[in-house]
């Protein structure tokens, strides 16, 4: 690999990388950087007269915006947790041949291409109250009506929305160990059974440490995902308190344009957390 | 674990992962089909033929996301392979850093960046318009692509370029000649997998298209919001279609691979 380097940079070598790299990085720069610095602004109150710390006062005086922040933490915890938890077994299950295995495997990677508002609806309708889950459950003689099912849907514990995430990233997260799994393959395990590990010890103490790495980050971008989408929980969520994204999203389209510093300021708050997850999870990378 | 607990295990999963899909199929082919029937009592493929008619919004929109998811993944392949090739070609002082910039737009949520790019294109007068749209799905899909790409490009012998430079070939023919049929594979996987991501995306075509410019996802929450559910289902099946075709066409290429960044966000 070493050798192939350096003749590329001969051959190439009438630039540099950085002149490939300059489209990309200047359309990621105007875009994404931007976005962020007028966002930055923005809450800050320019375009509207001078620079205030009035819309940052009023967001993080506001119980409201803290309650949207708790919940919103609580789904992409629980969501993270459900996922990489699932995903590992799942990925541990398919590893191993059975009958079946080619064709479970390829289901298996459907949902990756599956547009989140088209799972989210999906999630309404198969889990809501008069869903078709509760319909089986009527047709089972298990509830009366409606009312007797769960709120699953748009309660308060946000289990829907939580559902949903947990249901669309055990494929992602499956998957993505299944990748690292083939390319660690059986000799580490099998060394440390044949030093009298029982298999679950091999797996605990060899296999998963050697995962870790690869679990944390494809973790970091489902909690980044869950925390900060909007469409999910706009549908499957509640109203009061609605997760951070949506309250973004209100105070961004309220008829009354003072608003929209706080909107800003409030993107602000999920580009921060989400800037942490990446400076924990990816900064410092080999 | 025995075979026969597997297969069980396996089947219990993939029956999981399947199950939102039934509902979603269901409504497509029925009429008025509500609590407490299990299945439509009515079938129909009337919800498809409303779907097409004339006077629907499903074609158009249809029109609209192919066209934008198109133009996007083009622009994202345009701008991404010679990066991807930059970043997995070459070592060089803050290409950490540059892997980072490049990440950022992975994992920062769509709302984050749209309101502040919604600034930005309100001065150039990219709002409310397709070519402000295919712009913008640009943050989600170029990281994307550049990615790929620079996986693709890790595992590339540009040995081949050298032989064919001292054979006399000009930059250009080395470029068409040997670099481009080496990562067609790579390529394509990237440019479907870009398409799809574009394909699927709701808050940065509603922040910048403003509602004017209407995508297969906002017509599907439009139609379920109001209470169509038989032609939410007919959107939900159009919109599951393209995903379906590019995994058959390259589950065999990604197995062991894994789809790097995930899927569609």
């Amino acid at each position: 690999m070493a050798g192939s380097r350096t003749s590329a940079t001969e051959v190439i070598g009438r630039g540099h990388p950085w002149l490939s790299l300059a489209p990309a990085l200047c359309v990621i720069a105007v875009l994404f950087g931007g976005g962020l610095v007028l966002g930055l602004a923005g809450s800050f109150g320019m375009g509207r007269g001078g620079w205030s710390l009035d819309a940052w006062a009023a967001v993080l005086g506001e119980g409201r915006v803290w309650r949207s922040l708790g919940l919103s933490l609580w789904i992409a915890f629980a969501s993270t947790a459900l996922s990489c938890l699932i995903g590992l077994g799942a990925a541990l299950l398919l590893r191993r041949r059975f009958p079946g295995q080619g064709l479970a495997r390829l289901l298996f990677q459907i949902n990756l291409t599956i547009p989140h508002a088209v799972g989210a609806l999906g999630i309404l309708w198969l889990l809501s109250q008069s869903g078709f889950l509760a319909r089986i459950a009527g047709g089972a003689g298990l509830i009366d009506g409606p009312a007797g099912f769960p709120a699953l849907t748009q309660d308060r514990h946000a289990i829907g929305i939580i559902a949903h995430y947990v249901w669309k990233e055990v494929p992602f997260i499956g998957l993505i160990l299944l990748a690292n799994m083939q390319s660690i393959g059986d000799d580490p395990e099998a060394a440390a059974r044949s030093l009298g590990a029982s298999p679950f010890a091999a797996m605990r103490l060899v296999l998963l440490p050697l995962l870790r790495p690869a679990l944390i980050r494809a973790g970091a971008i489902v909690f980044a995902f869950s925390f900060g989408a909007w469409e999910v929980p706009v549908l499957l969520g509640q109203s009061s308190p609605p997760a951070l994204p949506v309250l973004a999203w209100q105070r961004f389209t309220d008829p009354d344009l003072a608003a929209r510093p706080e909107a800003m300021a409030i993107a602000m708050l999920i580009a921060l957390v989400s800037a942490l997850l990446i400076r924990a999870a990816f900064a410092g990378r080999s | 674990m025995n075979a026969r607990a597997r297969m069980a295990l396996g089947a219990l999963l993939i029956a999981a992962l399947m199950a939102p899909l039934v509902p979603l199929a269901l409504w497509s082919v029925a009429r008025g089909w509500f609590f407490p029937q299990i299945l439509p009592a009515t079938w129909t493929f009337e919800p498809w033929m409303r779907a097409f008619a004339a006077r629907s919004d499903i074609p158009g929109a249809l029109m609209t996301t192919t066209c934008i998811a198109l133009a996007a993944s083009a622009l994202a392949l345009l701008l991404g392979i010679p990066a991807g090739r930059a970043l997995g070609l070459y070592r060089f002082r803050g290409k950490t850093l540059v892997e980072l910039a490049l990440l950022a737009p992975v994992i920062v949520p769509g709302i984050a960046v749209g309101l502040g790019i919604h600034g930005v294109f309100l001065r150039l007068g990219l709002t409310n318009s397709a070519l402000g749209v295919v712009l913008v799905h640009l943050v989600p899909t170029l990281p994307y692509v550049v990615f790929v790409m620079s996986g693709v490009f890790a595992n590339y012998d540009a040995e081949a370029e050298a032989q064919a430079r001292s054979l006399g070939a000009k930059p250009l023919q080395v470029l068409w000649h040997v670099m481009l049929p080496a990562i067609a594979p790579g390529v394509m996987v990237a440019g479907l997998f870009a398409f799809l991501v574009s394909w699927s995306q709701y808050i940065l075509t509603l922040t910048i298209g403003g509602g004017r410019v209407v995508t297969l996802p906002l017509l599907l929450y439009a139609q379920a919001g109001a209470g169509r559910n038989d032609q939410a289902g007919v959107l939900a099946m159009l919109s599951l279609a393209p995903g379906l075709v590019i995994l058959a066409l390259v589950a065999r290429q990604l197995a062991g691979r894994g789809m790097t960044i995930g899927g569609t966000r």
